[in-house]
């Protein structure tokens, strides 16, 4: 049993704590091998494990990074998963930023595709798709003639239109509509619902270790404050109420930490197996960004509720977390379901 | 025991509803069920309107223009108006400044202030909290230094709520510097206009401004404006604090808040039937309504003993306590029910945007309101305050 990282892990992640603090671009991010980390070897990455992604993305989250590396490595998984072998490497070379367009309106979190495509062209309506302003390519699921299938759509190409809005953890989600948008089959004919599971997985994992590095920061902004913030002569964190409760909360983040392990170490796993990892990791992570969100709110007080003040931010994105692949009732739902049938 | 209204309550509580539909504008309404921020207009508006009735100062004896109405009554009339949309009342004039003048201001002053309350001639806001001066009030450190006929004020005021709408603000300054901090502490009234006084924008984390930094310099405040003695500020705030602690419960905000979460649950689908049918969305919702329930009970409890003419105590900790809690929850299911789309945020907190959110009407404010009701469990005294109190007054600890 060991749980240190590799040393190349370790390299990476300290190389990016530096680079993240100085505030780095996404040519930067892309040369300092970030895009890379997400792919195998055999993509033409040099990493693309559990642990690769994990560790690249608690710190992009303990950084508060806005850049749309998640996105980016969803869609460009996909894009490896259907042997685009050129794209794949402008991907990890930065200049292709791509999206992937999946959930549809009203859905919640099922992901239920009714957008449609034939020939050369594609109609529907995909919701709440994170970073498709900044992306300059979209992978798109539909259903054609062989079942549901995934195409590439120029993000600025006639009849794609997108309704952008900032997100609540930072960064743009869009509304895009599909009005006959030239579309390009990618892919086998058959399995990209298996493709786009692990793909899934693979993205939660990355969002709960994103949630974990914010949590880590948030952790540490509060309990700077405890240590400074002077009420009745003393620092509030000399009041014993307050330090229960921020030992309360460092217990949850190292259960959250635990739950990322979990996860990276069973990426890889069948089906099942993964499937019942990612609910457990979901719905902790989920239930403990929430409660961290929350109580690094109120142990600061009313400093907390300025947008000017730095937790605000962090606070949003960690609300977020529960927001997208599934809620903690959705997950709690699904392990449930999964642990039933086993 | 009997958990019902007198045969009075009730006719007064028909009266109230019949008033509510009569009178209360719907584009109002509509306002506060959308949680649109509500213009100063807006607020005087309602405010007349109450005021034509006989109604804006339910807490105030009838001498003052006020509805002298008891415990019962005050709580039957916030609920109903909760239950309808209607706008809130401003307190910092009606519930805080009006009975601190009427039991410790001069004969001048509740002819001068009082009316123009009531008629919307000045809007008061609260000076209290400083920077450094939040849950340890006392300290604060905003200075009055007597100068002939005036008082000359320095100092900062913050989470200033409203105070854009204001021209009139209340504040604790320090008038003796050398006796323990509580001792030396003075209540003044001061006019927004006077040179000196300046305000700034405070954006919360939904993206709101509702609240403000005052900063004070060399302002020229006439000595008859200073509310009681000088250095009598502290028994004065705390006096107001009883005050502010009415409806705290705030079970008819609550149970507003519960019905529109239902009607959420009902209207979004999940796993194609109604969210409200999901078994563990079902059970988080009839567990903070169990809470409510029980909780409007407690509220009646200690409104039943303040008709009967018992001080408010510790209680008002507890229910401060209970309510915000289960507001928060169930401003929390509110998010929660939207599901994705509350990653839609189009706030002007993030971007300066007016966008519009991409979701169905009752999905944008979800995500700000849960954010902006954190402030609930701070101010006002802190949880954390009020569970000191408990312990202390009610538990001898
Ligand atoms: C939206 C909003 C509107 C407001 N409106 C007004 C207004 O109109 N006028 C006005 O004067 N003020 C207003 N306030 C200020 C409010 O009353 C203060 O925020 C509140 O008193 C807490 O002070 P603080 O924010 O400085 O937190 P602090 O006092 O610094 O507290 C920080 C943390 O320490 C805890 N803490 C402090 N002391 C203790 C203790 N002894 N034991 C245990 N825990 C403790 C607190 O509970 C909190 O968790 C408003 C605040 C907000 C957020």
């Amino acid at each position: 049993m060991d749980f240190s990282l590799t040393e190349e892990r370790r390299m990476l992640a300290d190389s990016l704590r530096g680079t993240l603090k100085r505030g780095a671009d996404w040519s930067q991010l892309a040369e300092l091998g970030v895009l890379g980390a997400l792919f195998t070897e055999d993509e033409g990455g040099f990493g693309g494990g559990g642990f690769d992604i994990a560790v690249v993305f608690e710190e992009l989250g303990r950084a508060g990074s806005t850049a749309p590396i998640l996105d980016a490595g969803l869609a460009g998984g996909l894009l490896a998963d259907c042997c685009e072998t050129a794209l794949v490497e402008r991907v990890i070379d930065g200049t292709t930023r791509p999206a992937f367009a999946h959930d549809e309106p009203g859905n919640r979190y099922d992901a239920t595709v009714r957008s449609r495509a034939s020939g050369d062209t594609i109609n529907g309506a995909k919701s709440m798709v994170v970073s498709a302003e900044v992306a300059n390519l979209l992978v798109v699921s539909a259903q054609d003639q062989d079942g549901l299938s995934l195409f590439a759509v120029e993000p600025g190409a006639k009849g794609v239109s997108l309704r952008t809005v900032p997100a609540l953890s930072g960064g743009q989600v869009s509304e895009i509509t599909f009005d006959n948008a030239p579309a390009r089959r990618i892919g086998p004919s058959t399995g990209a619902a298996r493709l786009i599971e692990y793909r899934l997985a693979a993205a939660t994992l990355a969002l709960c270790a994103d949630a974990l590095g914010t949590m880590e920061t948030v952790k540490e902004m509060t309990l700077d404050y405890l240590r400074t913030r002077k009420q009745f002569g003393r620092p509030i964190g000399s009041f014993q109420a307050l330090q229960h409760r921020m030992a309360d909360l460092v217990i949850e983040i190292e259960q959250a930490r635990s739950a990322v392990i979990n996860l990276a170490g069973h990426l890889g796993a069948q089906p099942e197996q993964r499937a019942l990892h990612v609910s457990a990791t979901k719905n902790i992570v989920g239930r403990t960004a929430h409660l961290v969100a929350e109580e690094s709110i109120q142990l600061h007080g009313g400093i907390a509720m300025t947008e000017s003040y730095a937790l605000g931010p962090l606070a949003r994105r960690l609300i977020a977390v529960d927001h997208r692949f599934g809620d903690e009732d959705w997950h709690m739902e699904r392990f449930i379901a999964l642990r039933t049938a086993s | 025991m009997d958990l019902s209204y007198s045969a009075e309550d009730i006719a007064f509580r028909d009266e109230v509803r019949r008033f509510l539909r009569d009178k209360l504008p719907p584009e109002l309404a509509q306002k506060v069920r959308s949680h649109t921020l509500l213009s100063k207009d807006n607020f005087e508006r309602w405010h007349a309107i109450l005021n034509e009735r006989g109604w804006l100062a339910g807490n105030w004896p009838k001498a003052f223009g006020g509805a002298e109405w008891n415990a019962v009554q005050r709580h039957i009339f916030e609920e109903e108006c909760a239950l309808a949309d209607a706008p809130r009342i401003i307190p910092f004039g009606l519930h805080m400044l009006g009975p601190v003048l009427m039991k410790f201001g001069t004969k001048a002053q509740q002819d001068h202030y009082l009316p123009r309350i009531l008629d919307g001639t000045d809007w008061w806001c609260q000076g209290y909290s400083e920077p450094e001066a939040g849950s340890d009030l006392a300290s604060l450190r905003t200075t009055a230094v007597r100068d002939g006929d005036h008082y000359v004020v320095n100092g900062q005021k913050t989470w200033t709520t409203l105070g854009q709408y204001a021209n009139k603000i209340f504040c604790l300054v320090r008038t003796d510097s050398n006796v323990k901090p509580q001792a030396g502490i003075s209540f003044l009234l001061i006019d927004m206009d006077t040179p000196g006084v300046e305000i700034r924008p405070i954006v919360l984390i939904d993206g709101t401004h509702e609240v403000n930094e005052v900063f004070l310099t060399d302002v020229r405040v006439p000595v008859e404006n200073l509310v009681g003695e000088e250095n009598q500020g502290w028994t004065i705030a705390k006096y107001l604090l009883t005050h502010e602690r009415t409806n705290i419960a705030g079970v008819g905000f609550a149970t507003a808040g519960l019905a529109a979460l239902k009607r959420i649950a009902r209207a979004e689908r999940a796993g194609g039937r109604p969210l409200a049918e999901n078994p563990h969305f079902a059970a988080r919702i009839a567990r903070v309504e169990m809470d409510l329930m029980a909780m409007a009970t407690t509220n009646l409890r200690v409104i039943a003993a303040a008709a009967a003419g018992a001080a408010p105590g510790v209680e008002s900790s507890m229910l401060k306590i209970k309510g915000t809690q289960i507001r928060q929850a169930i401003n929390d299911l509110t998010r929660r029910a939207v599901g994705p789309w509350a990653m839609a945020f189009p706030s002007e907190a993030v971007e300066g945007t007016n966008l519009s959110h991409p979701g169905p009407d009752y999905a944008g404010p979800a995500a700000p309101v849960y954010l902006n009701y954190r402030k609930i469990s701070i101010y006002g005294g802190s949880n954390e305050i009020q569970r000191g109190i408990i312990a202390k007054t009610m538990l001898g600890l």
